[in-house]
């Protein structure tokens, strides 16, 4: 089966002259069905939508189901499918090496929650440039039904049986960490989940995208907080989404009422409408009491759950010259006899 | 099967208690507490002794603490130019009570022991020289600090010893100002302690031991410096753009030189900006992750460890040798299996470095045997990393890394730097089948690409699973065989690639010695003790693995080669044997394993031991 892209009746050309077809990847080797390819044609839209570059993304994936989705769109972008729970840091690698370049890391539970915790809050905590897609399903599909560390207290699986240990929250866990754009979603709200990855692609920063992502052969089931049948009967969306690209000559009406909109760098904005209840996602705290609650009282919430525009990222911190690392030549790279001579002193 | 040489070291009598001056050859082991600032005396003494021009080398053997340890610095003073280790001690400075008994058994008769007037033995000899002074008093007299008092007291002994040797107190004036980098007040204040601790031992003891140095010409135009900085200075010349590293003893200060010298060297002074990214990870995990993903984008990116953290990296080390990323590791060894010894050295990861990951794998590993090639493999190793896009390992161990040794200045490196088979956009244009993973040279060698090329051709997915020759997912038998076949086929281009042994032959020599890394100078050492008494040897130091036909033809001229190195199992002698197995029953295994220095008695007592056998 092939990941299909809606467009929607949009142009079928984008600002680039690319299609979506360009967009696309490999066949999908994935159970029919499964949220994660919902994930990919939603990627593949956003890309196509925002006229990224092929060449400048670079698809980065660690271990897993999800893992493997990169195969799956956009062929003409790099990619480096790495080690289980890895990909923060060769994401890190790459991005050092090559300022550049937009990094889509595509991770899941397993990856993020268990073996890759300690990397992913580590990037977080570094503001590593990188739009981070966790495909959420709770299971560990590829060797075949065990829970991973977010499925629910009380959950039964036909493999595992009962899950006594209460789960992990990624968001939780990136707000703890101090990310600057964290947000969930669920792979059966398409148009949610693309927006989304459009302001995660134009933040400066890790952007984290926890999305509740159905397995569909180990966890569908009526009872499993991550079916598409609990999703659909139970997502409760903060605000509706909206991406206005700079390149959009929009008119935007600052109605302060249930309208905001957040500036992001370089000209693109996100507008949230407000729906059921007052949110601030300016606000931390309010963030992880939102999301405790949410977890205490079974809720799923899904949105933009925190943004924070004023961190800066590794690369400013790290005071990096402007040219890739990867294009310095020799004559850059090589010091001076001068220099040389100076530090030799040192040693006489 | 090798055969194992064990030997017992015996401490060497001195010949005639009531002879000749000893000049410029003796050891000097000052038996301090940690964190007591005695390394401050011991590198002004060793300078000193060095700006004299008589050569000289330094050994910290220092324990695994902040502070309250015991710890020994021993400074070998050696007319003829031998920087190796040497059991036996001449002078000892026994300001250490804990280990005053200890220290004291190990002198020489004949020897000298320079102590606080309080420190106590519980058997003193009669066969060595005692020099006691009164630290408390000269320290009080200072008018220093009393926080500084601990690390004044140390100033004493360096007068003293200065005082007793004859060592130039201008030359000591002058290390001191280089240490505290001109600053007046600690030069003054530590100065004045020295002054006052030789001038007290002229006017109340009388010199009545043999040893005592006289200024020579033997170290004029040579520099003093230690392995890990000489690797970070290499590293820095070679354009390392990417640095990522965990703290491990005994690496650190191969990352503290890098972050030292890299402002000076490479970034632009009007704005401060970097041609380089030095970044501290959570563990060596990561610090493998990031450089993986840095070699992947094009960079020439590097990390320092030791054993614990090698073992760390071992998963990413079988990936970027199988999804062929260019990165560099440098492994300055210290004492395993485990935690080990971390501040004792030792040769112990030839083994897992070379066959480092799981499945069928071999790396390119390199060994540097002196401060030249501290340097010079520090950006060699990024030129065979991305000429045969693979991870290049680089063993460096404790006692080069961390201690002081004598050298040659370094050279500017004129040869240009090699970033291998990577293709343009344009470049690659002009191939018509291109894969990633393509063998179209026959040296197994594929072409790359970097991210950000715009051939739409030029992308890729690296992937640690199985591929075929477009980087494709395959499970195909035919693909995962022909894709190894060809990483061996890369592997003996390798063996071409790597720096050859040195190799000093001598035509009328009967036996081989083979040694690697640190143990040359205890080596070379080992050669002119050996041809005293009779045996010529010839002598072959491996440089890199793979190893390759000048080490074979070394064995074919040899009947007895002996292998000299510092760990348990004889781990390169296996490879030797496994590399030339029509040689191996001519390989004999000269190994200990015990975390100190090889010393050139050692060396030379197992191969007259097994020669003597032989004979029988």
């Amino acid at each position: 089966m092939t990941v299909e892209t809606k467009t929607n009746g949009k142009p079928q050309v984008n600002r680039i002259g690319l299609t979506s077809q360009d967009y696309r990847g490999g066949e999908t080797t994935l159970c029919q069905g499964c949220g994660h390819n919902s994930i990919t044609s939603q990627i593949i839209a956003a890309a196509f939508e925002l006229s990224l570059a092929p060449h400048q993304v670079i698809k980065m994936s660690g271990i897993g189901c999800s893992s493997k989705t990169p195969a799956y769109f956009m062929s003409r972008s790099f990619g480096f499918n790495t080690l289980h729970g890895r990909m923060p840091s060769v994401t890190t690698g790459a991005v050092l090496a090559n300022r550049t370049l937009l990094a889509i890391g595509i991770s899941g539970d397993g990856d993020t929650g268990s073996i890759g915790l300690g990397q992913f809050k580590h990037m977080v905590r570094r503001n590593v440039p990188v739009v981070y897609i966790v495909e959420n399903n709770g299971v560990y599909g590829l060797t075949k039904g065990q829970f991973s560390a977010t499925a629910d207290v009380g959950q039964t699986l036909k493999y595992a049986g009962t899950n006594v240990l209460p789960p992990i929250d990624i968001c939780i866990e990136a707000l703890a960490a101090d990310c600057g754009f964290v947000a969930r979603s669920f792979a059966g709200d398409a148009k949610q989940v693309r927006e989304l990855l459009k302001a995660a692609m134009s933040f400066h920063g890790t952007a984290v995208i926890d999305i509740i992502s159905p397995c569909v052969t180990f966890n569908n089931h009526h009872d499993s907080t991550k079916s598409y049948d609990y999703g659909k009967a139970h997502e409760e969306r903060l605000q509706d989404i909206q991406f206005i690209p700079r390149f959009d000559e929009v008119h935007i009406d600052y109605d302060e009422g249930d309208e905001r909109y957040v500036q992001l760098h370089d000209g693109p904005m996100i507008k949230l409408r407000k729906l059921g209840r007052d949110y601030d996602p300016t606000n931390k705290w309010h963030a992880i009491e939102l999301l405790e609650r949410a977890r205490q009282n079974h809720e799923f919430i899904t949105g933009l759950l925190y943004i924070n525009t004023q961190r800066q990222t590794l690369h400013e911190t790290m005071h990096l010259t402007s040219t890739p690392l990867a294009y310095l030549s020799e004559e850059e790279l090589r010091p001076s006899r001068e220099r040389f001579e100076r530090v030799m002193q040192r040693f006489m | 099967m090798t055969h194992v040489i064990e030997t017992e070291t015996q401490p060497r009598p001195l010949d005639d208690l009531e002879s000749e001056p000893i000049v410029n050859d003796f050891s000097i082991v000052a038996a301090t507490v940690n964190g007591s600032g005695s390394q401050t005396a011991n590198n002004v003494l060793m300078r000193a002794i060095f700006k004299m021009g008589i050569p000289v080398s330094g050994k910290n053997l220092f324990p695994s603490n902040i502070q309250g340890l015991p710890t020994w610095f021993i400074i070998r003073v050696s007319k003829d130019g031998y920087t190796a280790r040497r059991d036996t001690t001449e002078i000892l400075i026994a300001f250490n009570q804990r280990t005053a008994d200890e220290d004291l058994a190990s002198l020489v008769p004949g020897g000298v022991c320079i102590h606080p007037n309080d420190v106590k033995f519980t058997n003193p000899r009669s066969d060595v020289f005692f020099y006691p002074l009164p630290v408390r008093e000269l320290v009080r007299q200072s008018g220093a600090d009393a926080k500084l008092r601990d690390y004044i007291a140390n100033m004493v002994y360096v007068g003293a010893v200065a005082e007793l040797l004859g060592i130039d107190m201008n030359e000591i004036k002058a290390a001191l100002e280089r240490h505290f980098k001109g600053k007046s007040k600690p030069i003054a204040l530590n100065y004045g302690v020295v002054v006052a601790a030789a001038e007290w031992v002229r006017a109340n003891l009388s010199k009545v031991d043999r040893f005592r140095v006289e200024p020579m010409e033997k170290t004029q135009g040579l520099i003093l410096v230690d392995g890990n900085t000489a690797a970070a200075f290499g590293a820095l010349m070679g354009g390392m753009t990417v640095c990522a590293w965990y703290p491990i003893t005994p690496s650190t200060s191969l990352v503290d030189a890098m972050t030292e010298l890299a402002p000076i060297l490479r970034a632009d002074p009007a704005t401060g900006t970097t041609t380089y990214a030095i970044i501290q990870t959570e563990d060596e995990i990561a610090a493998a992750g990031i450089i993986v993903g840095a070699g992947w984008a094009g960079a020439r990116a590097m990390t320092a460890t030791s054993g614990p953290g090698l073992s760390l990296m071992n998963e990413f080390v079988s990936l970027a040798y199988f999804a062929e990323v260019p990165c560099v590791i440098w492994d300055v060894q210290r004492m395993g299996p485990s935690t080990g010894l971390p501040t004792r050295t030792s040769q112990g990861d030839v083994l897992s470095a070379y066959y480092m990951g799981h499945g069928d794998t071999h790396h390119v590993v390199l060994f540097p045997g002196t401060m030249t090639e501290c340097f010079e493999f520090g950006y060699l190793a990024f030129d065979l990393a991305e000429r045969l896009q693979t991870p290049v390992l680089v063993l460096s161990d404790l006692d080069l890394g961390m201690n002081n040794w004598m050298s040659e200045p370094f050279t500017y490196p004129e040869k240009p730097f090699d970033r291998g088979k990577v293709l343009t956009a344009d470049e690659l244009e002009q191939f018509k089948d291109w894969g990633r993973y393509k063998d179209l040279d026959g040296d197994g060698i594929p072409y790359r690409t970097l991210p950000g090329n715009p051939n739409p051709r030029a992308a890729y997915l690296a992937r640690g699973t199985g591929h075929n020759e477009y980087a494709v997912y395959s499970e195909r038998p035919t693909d995962w065989q022909q894709n190894l076949d060809r990483l061996t086929r890369k592997h003996n281009t390798a063996r071409t690639l790597v720096p050859k042994p040195i190799v000093l032959d001598d035509d009328s020599a009967d036996i081989g010695i083979i040694a690697y890394g640190s143990t040359d100078p205890a080596v070379r050492e080992a050669g002119d003790m050996l041809r005293a008494r009779g045996i010529q040897t010839s002598y072959l130091r491996i440089r890199a693995l793979p190893l390759e036909a000048t080490l074979t033809d070394f064995l074919a001229r040899y009947e007895r080669v002996y292998i000299v190195e510092l760990n348990q199992d004889g781990q390169m002698a296996q490879l030797v044997q496994l590399h030339a197995p029509e040689y191996a029953a001519r390989v004999r295994s000269v190994r200990i394993c015990n975390g100190l220095p090889m010393t050139a008695q050692f060396v030379v007592d197992s191969i007259m031991r097994a020669e003597q056998a032989e004979r029988e």
